[in-house]
């Protein structure tokens, strides 16, 4: 990590001076990135029948020591390796958050008493869908730990992202944070063709857009002549009137970076990859790429075009009001459960960005909570899918969820209230983020936009209240799925989830203190 | 006075709920024991409450209990009453025990849902019930506003009649849609509490003290009364009602009529009117000719029904039309016979539809008016109340409906003579609904069919003979209802800066009649 750092810094020097780095305000990712790699060795010296426990501890104790030394750092506000990671408060709110919701998709991965043939993974990636190899290794009961170390990975990519502080630390960033989650995405045991489509596109249309973002940031390079965010916000105030190179700049770091919160127009892939993903990856990634998506465009709206925000700001309204409508009404359509909660993922989304183009302190917090809230719902709803399951897996068409309320009242009650939560009723998270951006919205005269926002939670909450009411109100048919009672690392996540979406509704008193502790970026 | 009663009226039936809802399977009797005990136990609270409250004092809202809930975004829990609310929490104290027992055998083994759910909605509807007439900040009153739809809505289509899924999400539906419009005003006026305060706040008193700019309060009013329209419901918004009282258990319809659509009526009167006295003047012609609609639109096509639970849902958006009149009239008769006239609506509604309940009980369940004739010979005491009912519904003179509609009449007749001699025709209509629902249900020849039909039994007679008590004495002799709504009536009319009309030749005569002014 540190030669590439180096690089940045020392590009103005004709002698090589070390670069000055804190590390211990970057330990929790130095620590990710470590276990990663010893991951890694792990796959290569371990025997078969051990790597699944050795993984397991590596993979929760690093976990739990960032996240220790991330609540150690609390207050921590500087910038290091010479400017090019920034650790703030809003940094260190999200790598808290992704680093818990990371821990709990990895309890979801972890599971494998809920599919009778192992865990959600492919035992071999490698092996053809529906080969004889594949068959084999099925019976003889082969598991797939390669995805600890991608795990890893990504959530190392996504720390280094939300804190990156110049463009070519940013882009790095989302290309670790990305290719393994290309991978993740294909790895389904079941519907492999569906799973290996997924990642296909995903992958193909990430890379796209990862192209966008390097553009961009050429463009960017070109006006200003550094990669620095600050830098570049500087430059903008000193050199006004030079506005075509900055403009295209600017358009194609966004279409980089909506494509990761997966904003309308640049929507099309999370459909795809929400469904064919196995269903943990579905959910971990849904919450924590969301995060890490919004900290880096915030930052990179906030810290660096923020003098700018005239000409962003309009275009990202018709952004943020196209997600919204668009993301609630086409889930509308849906009859699969997983695309139905991708176009959901969507309209949250343009939520979201209400707070984001809200370009206020007040913007900024109520976005930070939004992405919390939705973070922990979003992976308890994903928990609850891999759950109900029929004969060929799990019965994602919505049609099996009928009745399903009467089989398993307590799976469906709470279900309903992650429902409940992303359709923003009162007394749930949700609600609590919902009024968060709607209100910083207003504050800084997008009153449209929030009538806009309020149409399309109206149009949303038909949806969500659907599944409610096929859940209880319908008859169980023979094709109702069951419940599968799952081991306790699926419990755990579940009930963490739910209990925050309660707590997070009744009680938001404490995070809405953090998050104002947490402050603004730091320049 | 420090003692939390409106916590502990919240408190009480929700705990209630909580063990209702775990007893074990199999102990519905228990369920339904507890569930009365624990009804009973609030109306009692309630009671007991009433009696400390003190009519003529200077503080508006009495039993004020404040603690800070969301600093950050200025919410509190902050609940208190004034006269008005304290009427309706307890209308819903009281109705909700007569529901309980006259819904002893409305959820057996063989329906959907279990007996200990309906029993625990029950009860937690009336938690929340009490805590959207108490609620003193507005994002509170916004919070069990749009939670009381859960239970509701679970109470609809869990435990309703065949089209019970399709009423509850219409209900819900149109609950939500109203709600998040009133959301987003809810959020404009922290906005602008905030800017004009320096600090946003949700308090209700604070609110209704700042001098907004007329043109905002025209916008956030509009929020809040889109949402309050839905509720109540005024013409044309009103299409959920009839099903949704089509679809539920006649105790259901008791609670969602008699007490949860005043919560939109409630609404205007303390919301829209002191926290938006410019736009609720700017508006008001407009929910008056909304409201005369509803009047004629309600009592005729109630006329035209053959479904006695859809013409009861007809005939209460005519009432709801009157009580709509008589807020926006913006006389203190007008508004003080519009909270009387939601308290009368409330019982005779509970009154008309439990009877009914129990006449279907009797034959096979079938709510139309075509299948039932002669009843009064084979149950007379059946009859008897239906009669009172009906009559209390097109407001009897001694009946405590009259003294509401009368006094909504007589303050519009005051502001509009036209308006109050147009409304006055609504009466009319109601007459001929109402006893023609009668005549041919109850009167004439005993259908064979209904041979052997059962007169009410001990239960029933004791869930209804309080309603009806209740209906005859507050007619006869309103002056407690009275004492108690005029002061928190006279403060909505100074806080929207309105005055009675002097006088005139007109209406002097009429004036001098309103005993109570």
């Amino acid at each position: 990590m540190s030669p590439l750092l180096a690089s940045v810094g020392a590009e103005t020097e004709t002698a090589f001076t070390m670069p000055s780095i804190n590390y211990y305000a970057i330990a929790p990712i130095l620590i990710l990135f470590g276990a990663a790699v010893v991951s890694v060795l792990v796959e290569a010296f371990v025997p078969q029948r051990g790597r699944r426990p050795v993984q397991l501890v590596i993979v929760v104790g690093s976990i739990v020591a960032a996240l220790a030394v991330t609540i150690d750092l609390r207050g921590t506000r500087l910038v290091t390796g010479e400017g090019a990671i920034a650790v703030d408060g809003p940094t260190l709110l999200m790598w808290g958050a992704l680093l818990v919701i990371g821990l709990l998709g990895a309890l979801l991965m972890a599971e494998r008493s809920i599919d009778p043939l192992g865990d959600a993974f492919a035992p071999r990636a490698s092996a053809l869908p529906g080969s004889e190899d594949e068959q084999e290794f099925t019976r003889r009961g082969f598991l797939q730990t390669e995805v600890w170390p991608f795990l890893l990975f990504a959530l190392t990519g996504m720390l280094v992202f939300v804190a990156s502080n110049d463009l070519l630390v940013m882009f790095v960033a989302l290309e670790v944070m990305s290719l393994p989650l290309y991978l993740l995405a294909g790895m389904a045991r079941r519907r492999r063709l569906l799973s290996q489509e997924a990642a296909l596109k995903y992958f193909l249309l990430g890379a796209f857009s990862s192209a966008f973002f390097l553009y961009g940031a050429a463009m960017l390079y070109g006006f200003s002549g550094s990669v620095s965010l600050v830098a570049i916000s500087d430059t903008l105030s000193a050199k006004t009137g030079e506005g075509s190179l900055v403009a295209i700049g600017i358009a194609l770091l966004m279409v980089g970076l909506l494509f990761k919160v997966a904003a309308v127009p640049f929507h099309q892939w999370t459909p795809d990859v929400y469904q064919g993903a196995p269903t943990p990856v579905t959910g971990f990634m849904a919450a924590t790429v969301k995060i890490a998506a919004f900290g880096a465009l915030l930052r990179v709206l906030y810290v660096s075009l923020g003098g700018l925000r005239w000409d962003w700001e309009p275009m990202l309204w018709i952004i943020a009001a196209l997600t919204m409508l668009v993301g609630s009404v086409v889930a509308i359509t849906q009859t699969d459960i997983k695309r139905m909660l991708a176009y959901s993922s969507i309209a949250q989304a343009g939520f979201i960005l209400v707070g984001v183009v809200a370009a206020s302190p007040q913007g900024l917090a109520s976005a930070l909570f939004y992405l919390v809230a939705y973070a922990f719902t979003t992976i308890g709803t994903f928990a609850v899918i891999t759950m109900v399951r029929d004969a060929s897996g799990e019965a994602t068409h919505l049609s099996k969820w009928a009745g399903l309320g009467k089989k398993s009242p307590v799976v469906a009650a709470v279900f309903s209230l992650f429902m409940l939560s992303l359709a923003g009723i009162p007394l749930t998270s949700g609600f609590v983020g919902k009024f968060g951006v709607f209100a910083a919205a207003i504050d800084s005269g997008n009153t449209w936009l929030v009538i806009v926002g309020v149409v399309a939670s109206v149009i949303a909450a038909f949806f969500y209240v659907r599944v409610i009411v096929l859940m209880y109100f319908s008859d169980p048919t023979p094709d109702t799925a069951s419940v599968v009672i799952p081991s306790a690392f699926t419990t755990i996540a579940l009930t963490a989830s739910a209990v925050m979406t309660i707590a997070l509704g009744v009680f938001p008193q404490w995070l809405l203190d953090i998050i104002t502790q947490a402050g603004v970026f730091i320049r | 006075m420090n003692f939390p009663w409106l916590t502990t009226l919240m408190v009480v039936p929700l705990v209630g709920s909580i063990v209702v809802a775990l007893l074990p399977k199999g102990r519905d009797l228990l369920a339904k024991q507890v569930a009365l005990v624990v009804s009973l136990a609030t109306l009692v609270i309630t009671v007991l409450m009433a009696t400390q409250f003190q009519g003529d004092s200077a503080e508006p809202f009495q039993f004020v209990e404040s603690h800070p809930w969301i600093p950050a975004f200025g919410i509190s829990y902050s609940v208190g009453v004034d006269g008005i609310a304290l009427v309706l929490v307890a209308l819903a104290a009281t109705l909700v025990p007569v529901v309980v027992l006259a819904g002893w055998h409305d959820v057996d083994e063989s329906s959907r849902g279990s007996v200990k759910g309906y029993f625990a909605l029950i009860l937690v509807l009336e938690t929340l019930m009490i805590g959207v007439f108490s609620a003193l900040d507005v994002f509170l009153f916004y919070v069990f506003f749009e939670v009381m739809l859960i239970p509701v809505y679970f109470m609809i289509g869990r435990f309703g009649g065949i089209q019970r899924s399709y009423a509850a999400v219409k209900f819900l539906l149109y609950s939500l849609v109203g709600g998040l419009f009133m959301l987003a005003s809810l959020i404009g006026l922290y906005v602008v509490s905030a800017q004009m305060t320096g600090t946003g706040t949700f308090d209700f008193v604070s609110l209704a003290g700042l001098d907004i700019d007329p043109d905002v309060q025209k916008l956030l009013f509009l929020g809040f009364f889109f949402a309050f329209a839905v509720k109540a419901p005024l013409w044309p918004f009103h299409t959920w009602l009839p099903d949704a009282a089509a679809e539920s258990k006649p105790g259901t319809s008791v609670l969602l009529i008699g007490v949860l659509d005043k919560v939109g009526t409630f609404g205007m009167i303390r919301y829209c009117l002191p926290i938006f006295p410019a736009a609720s003047d700017f508006y008001a012609p407009v929910v008056i000719g909304m409201a005369l609609v509803g009047i004629f639109y309600g009592a005729f096509v109630a006329l035209s029904q053959n479904d006695m639970k859809r013409l009861f849902a007809y005939s209460s958006m005519s009432h709801f039309g009157f009580i709509t009149l008589g807020i926006f009239v913006f006389t203190s008769q007008g508004q003080t016979g519009s909270v009387v006239y939601m308290v009368a609506h409330g019982l005779s509604t509970a009154a008309l539809f439990l009877t009914a309940g129990f006449l279907m009980d009797r034959y096979r369940g079938s709510s139309l008016i075509s299948d039932y004739e002669g009843v009064n010979k084979a149950a007379p005491v059946l009859a008897g109340f239906f009669l009172v009912a009906a009559l209390s519904s097109l407001a009897l003179p001694g009946l405590v409906s009259f003294v509401g509609e009368f006094l909504v009449l007589l303050g519009s007749f005051e502001r509009y003579v036209w308006v109050g001699a147009l409304a006055t025709v609504g009466i009319v209509i109601t007459a001929a609904y109402v006893l023609r629902l009668y005549q041919r249900s109850m009167t004439g020849p005993l259908k064979p069919e209904l041979e052997g039909m059962g007169d009410l039994r001990g239960r029933e007679v004791t869930a209804l003979v309080p309603i009806a008590l209740l209906t005859i004495v507050l007619g006869v002799f309103p002056a407690p209802l009275l004492n108690v709504i005029n002061p928190a009536v006279d403060r909505v009319m100074t806080s929207v800066g309105a005055t009675d009309p002097a006088p005139t030749v007109q209406s002097a005569g009429l004036s001098t009649e309103g005993a109570d002014q």
